[in-house]
């Protein structure tokens, strides 16, 4: 339990990873949000029947669950070697490899790339990793002005909003909003725009052609890195990866340590999981595989920088590693019944979630996002849809044992859930003591309102906090035994 | 201490309590000589093949034409002419009978993403395609030409043959094997977009039509 003691994590005052306000008051006012919740619950509803369809569809979807797995952790088994031999290869091919420690530092490396071509502006591939270290914000102090082309993310960008899923940023808008924001943020758009979405498709079409045709440097993350090979892989759906990947001269990639996988054929099993848990679909529209530079083809000057950020604090933890499998499919969120109630910006990180819950508090460190890991009822929905079966609930009962842990050692004095659970185990322990419990928690009674109780005293506050708790009944089970029975046990 | 090193240090020691830091090594197959577990061999050949990729490619959008190799100028020209194509984008060596009269051949020597966005459409051949998932890959190869002309034309129009037809995924990773330093561009449909409420709409980015002639044995 203390061997990730001592890791550097994400630090702070840079991206976007820790909750501006605990999770229970951000989820309790985005309930309050009907429209966001329709949104949502339509958006999700489609989306598991898409994923559910074609997982249906293979006959070998689970042996390709455990096969992910499997690869996931043996590349992080052996991470040194795999992205040493990633950098061997890419280096080979003639691509310059930079190592990042953490935001901070892959923010320096990539606006000093930047600004060496002479560019003020750059067109991005949607990117995970981008957003987690704040990067359009640091190329704008550096007066960079970078450009999402992926739809969702410029709706978010133009709407000056957040993203709230990893998949789909803007699921929290309907098309009517979107239609609003392009009408609102967009020069020359045509007044006459409906909220069909075709239309607003060409819209956004027509607003980036420029752009992409004209750009000189393109920025993007990665989904997969073959060590193997060298290849660097870009899985997406809208063609606007291909122009950041194809037009501009100079292509810079960021990736999460964790993305490399150890060898060319692993592709075979990942482009069966990921569009098909992502998108629904059997096959994304389109995939972009790239090693080093062509000459002739594509970008002549090609950066690829491989950040931790957290991630090796991540690895450090036997139990809470797995999160780093993660391919960000978005699979986990779509069922969740928490995520579908709150949306993503409840969460406060880039990502939200179930896989938000135990990515982000390893990151970070886990006293920075405290809340997160009990941000779930751990139904285990989303363990169950895990393409590389991540163990979500376990990740997340084990962050909730070394924030327990962490409190008692910081405070040297017990938590609060410590002391509940001290104080029923002494009051369970003896019969006696149980059976007087009981019936003085019918005293509780008083406090509820249709068999449910909003608030309890404290320490039992810390429940009732984000849950009701039930009524107890009249008369206790024990009671009712001893009236029909006699004292006998 | 430089970035990689620290990096690497840190790896190092978060697997130092690991049994199995130093053993497994490679992938779910090869590295340990055990089958995978699900499937790297299709069953299909021949015209079932050919018909399940037909079936995929249209499902997602695609507009596909069966023909034969002594057929194929002919269904070139027929799929020109009904686009309306009047300028194409060839990359530098694909074998043609000939295009129809009135439709000019653009050669690439370089053209610039603008040159490109003044064409009607594209013509190319094709590396490799996944029957299963509707895929066709292009590697870059003389009939196929860089990234950019099958990007930045509205209309792709593409030859497949017979003896580069897959049926499912791992059988066209292992097939691109020794391609695996050429860009590659996976191509399933016309370029679509679920970001607006997840319904699915074609067309954005990339060529708004796809349309595949696949060329029996």
């Amino acid at each position: 339990m203390t061997t990730f003691l001592g890791f550097p994590t994400a630090p702070k005052g840079v991206g976007h990873l820790r909750t501006v306000q605990p999770f229970p008051v951000a989820a309790r006012q985005a309930l309050g949000d009907a429209q966001l919740r329709r949104n949502i619950g339509a958006a999700t509803a489609t989306i598991r029947a898409k994923r559910a369809n074609v997982t249906a569809e293979l006959p070998d979807w689970e042996a390709l669950r455990s096969a992910g797995q499997a690869v996931k952790a043996s590349a992080m088994r052996s991470l040194d070697r795999c992205l040493v031999e990633l950098e061997s290869q890419v280096q080979a091919r003639g691509g310059t490899v930079h190592w990042a420690r953490d935001a901070d530092e892959a923010n320096r490396i990539m606006t000093g790339l930047v600004a060496a071509t002479g560019a003020r502006e750059v067109v991005k591939v949607k990117s995970m990793v981008t957003d987690e270290i704040g990067l359009n914000e640091a190329l704008a102090a550096a007066g960079i002005t970078a450009h999402e082309t992926d739809l969702a993310e410029l709706i978010v960008q133009l709407g000056h909003d957040r993203p709230s899923h990893i998949l789909v940023p803007a699921i929290h808008r309907n098309r009517a909003e979107i239609r609003e924001i392009f009408l609102h943020e967009m020069a020359d758009v045509d007044p006459a725009l409906t909220d069909d979405p075709h239309a607003l498709a060409e819209a956004a079409r027509v607003y980036l052609r420029r752009r992409f045709l004209t750009a000189r440097v393109g920025i993007s993350g990665a989904n997969f890195a073959i060590a193997e090979t060298g290849t660097l892989c870009v899985v997406e759906s809208e063609g606007n990866g291909r122009m950041c990947l194809t037009l501009p001269d100079t292509l810079i990639t960021v990736m999460g340590i964790e993305k490399v996988l150890p060898s060319w054929n692993d592709l075979g099993v990942f482009l069966q999981l990921l569009p098909r848990s992502s998108t629904g679909e059997r096959m994304n529209p389109y995939t972009s595989m790239w090693t080093g530079v062509t000459p002739g083809d594509g970008p002549q000057h090609f950066h690829l920088v491989l950040l931790d950020n957290g991630r090796t604090a991540a690895l450090a933890d036997q139990t809470g590693r797995q999160a780093l499998h993660c391919i960000r499919c978005s699979a986990c969120m779509n069922v969740c019944p928490v995520y579908e109630r709150t949306g993503g910006h409840a969460y406060g990180s880039v990502y939200p979630g179930p896989i938000g819950a135990i990515i982000s508090p390893q990151l970070t460190g886990v006293e920075d996002n405290a809340t997160l890991p009990f941000a779930s009822s751990l139904c285990g929905a989303c363990a169950d849809v895990c393409p590389v079966k991540i163990d979500i609930p376990s990740v997340l009962v084990h962050l909730r044992a070394r924030h327990v842990e962490e409190v008692r050692r910081t405070h040297r004095k017990p938590s609060a859930e410590a002391i509940s659970m001290a104080a029923a185990s002494w009051v369970m322990a003896d019969p006696r003591r149980y059976s007087a419990a009981l019936r003085s928690a019918r005293i509780g009674r008083a406090l509820g309102r249709g068999g449910r109780i909003r608030l309890l005293p404290p320490p039992l506050s810390r429940w009732t906090s984000a849950r009701d708790a039930p009524v107890p009944p009249a008369q206790t089970f024990r009671d009712w035994w001893r009236t029909e029975h006699g004292d006998t046990p | 201490m430089s970035a990689r090193d620290e990096v690497l240090a840190r790896i190092r020691a978060a697997l130092a309590d690991d049994g199995q830091a130093n053993g497994h090594r490679g992938g779910h197959s090869g590295g340990d000589g055990s089958a995978p577990g699900y499937r790297t061999q299709g069953d299909l050949t021949g015209e079932p093949l050919l018909d399940l990729l037909a079936d995929r490619l249209t499902d997602y959008r695609a507009v596909v034409r069966r023909t034969t190799e002594a057929e194929l100028g002919a269904a070139v020209g027929a799929a020109l002419e009904q686009r309306g194509v009047r300028r194409v984008v060839l990359p530098p060596s694909l074998s043609l009978p000939g295009l129809p009269a009135g439709v000019e051949a653009v050669t690439d020597d370089g053209l610039s993403p603008q040159d490109l966005d003044t064409v009607d459409g594209v013509l190319t051949g094709a590396a490799v395609a996944i029957a299963e998932t509707g895929t066709i890959v292009l590697d870059g190869s003389p009939d196929q030409g860089r990234r950019a002309i099958s990007l930045v034309p509205d209309y792709h129009l593409c030859i497949v043959r017979a003896a580069q037809v897959v049926e499912q995924v791992p059988e066209g990773v292992a097939r691109l094997a020794a391609r695996a330093h050429c860009p590659l561009t996976w191509i399933s449909g016309p370029s679509a977009t679920s970001d607006i409420e997840l319904k699915r709409v074609e067309g954005v980015h990339g060529p708004r039509t796809l349309e595949v002639i696949l060329v029996g044995a």
